[in-house]
């Protein structure tokens, strides 16, 4: 199990530098480390394609930014990433919590956490999963495809894998 | 006022300013008057324009970013000024066109008629907020929220008598719109 600091860590080593998002209980710890840090700055969301859209606005400004989210937020913000992000090349890391994977979660999340990694395939924004043993490898891997192909990536995080 | 006029008064201020324009008529009609680098035309993700003009402000305090937005693009994303309030850049003016209408579309009513977006802003602790029905106050204005710094907030209300016309859209690319943008914000100071 990885603590969330280390998490934090890894992403700022790779060179992400703007953090912004909607928390989830799976990355509140997560949240709570980047708030707390003085490093780098961590903007609290209303929404997710709120974030999305302070996100894109900090990448043109020179920023490196990651949406933290739920895979419920995917829905609220697939406008902003299929009209605003997708055609104009804007990049953003999203880091999705998967609630509701393999139809283990309350009734709210059952819908999403079926669908969601389909979601993403139908409008074609790239998605890959954290798993134990790869968390260093994907956020490394994320930062060099976000920045070279000027894309949204979504990485899904699911339960139990970072603490 | 119409929007043309607003628009052009309030471009007609602007000197290396960053703005971020709404999509629809706004963006084309900001186009057609007085094309920019400094410039970015949004041309979907309605609602979005004042959540991307904070991310700019926020991420570039030296630059002056403007949000240059309609009624119905900021009742969309009512979020995005409490959003702003609590974080306070000292760089950013959103300037609301408030035509009451979903003028893109063909004029359907919004619900501003009603709705004081302006109090909406007092509530969400912008620091400097004016209600301008004039070109002659929008000029007074604009000179003021452009000499000073902090979190200010213009709503413009235009009345539009004109008759319908075509306006042209914008030609750039979404991607050549992001690039010079981009170079405009990255390339100066």
């Amino acid at each position: 199990m990885h603590t969330s600091e280390d998490f934090a860590q890894e992403l700022i080593n790779a060179g992400y530098d703007f953090f912004t998002g909607v928390p989830c209980s799976i990355i509140g710890n997560l949240i709570t480390n980047l708030t707390d840090r003085h490093d780098v700055t961590y903007i609290p969301a209303v929404r997710e394609d709120a974030a999305v859209g302070v996100a894109s606005g900090a990448y043109m400004a020179g920023k490196i930014p990651v949406v933290l989210m739920q895979n419920s937020g995917l829905g609220q913000c697939l406008n902003t990433l299929t009209s605003l992000n997708l055609i104009y090349k804007l990049p953003c890391l999203l880091i999705v919590t998967w609630r509701g994977f393999e139809g283990k979660d309350a009734p709210e999340h059952l819908v999403m956490g079926r669908t969601c990694n389909k979601l993403l395939d139908t409008v074609g924004i790239p998605h890959h999963d954290f798993n134990h043993d790869n968390i260093k490898v994907l956020i490394n891997m994320s930062y060099k495809l976000v920045t070279e192909n000027r894309e949204p990536l979504v990485l899904f995080l699911k339960k139990g894998i970072i603490v | 006022m119409n929007y043309r006029e607003a628009i052009t008064t309030i471009t007609g201020l602007l000197d290396d300013q960053l703005v971020v324009c709404a999509n629809g008529l706004i963006s084309r009609e900001a186009f057609t008057i007085r094309d920019r680098p400094e410039n970015f035309y949004m041309i979907g993700s309605m609602g979005m324009a004042s959540s991307i003009g904070l991310g700019v402000a926020l991420s570039k305090p030296s630059r002056k970013t403007i949000i240059l937005e309609g009624d119905g693009n900021l009742l969309m994303n009512l979020g995005s000024l409490p959003m702003a309030g609590s974080l306070q850049p000292g760089n950013l003016l959103h300037i609301v066109l408030d035509n009451e209408v979903y003028a893109s579309t063909g004029n359907q009513p919004t619900i501003s008629n009603v709705i004081e977006l302006e109090e909406i802003a007092k509530s969400a602790r912008y620091s400097y907020v004016k209600k301008v029905t004039n070109n002659e106050d929008l000029k007074r204005e604009m000179a003021h929220t452009l000499e000073n710094g902090g979190l200010s907030f213009l709503l413009v209300k235009i009345v539009d008598t004109e008759e319908q016309r075509e306006i042209g859209r914008v030609t750039h690319s979404p991607e050549q719109i992001k690039e010079r943008f981009m170079s405009a914000i990255n390339g100066k100071r």
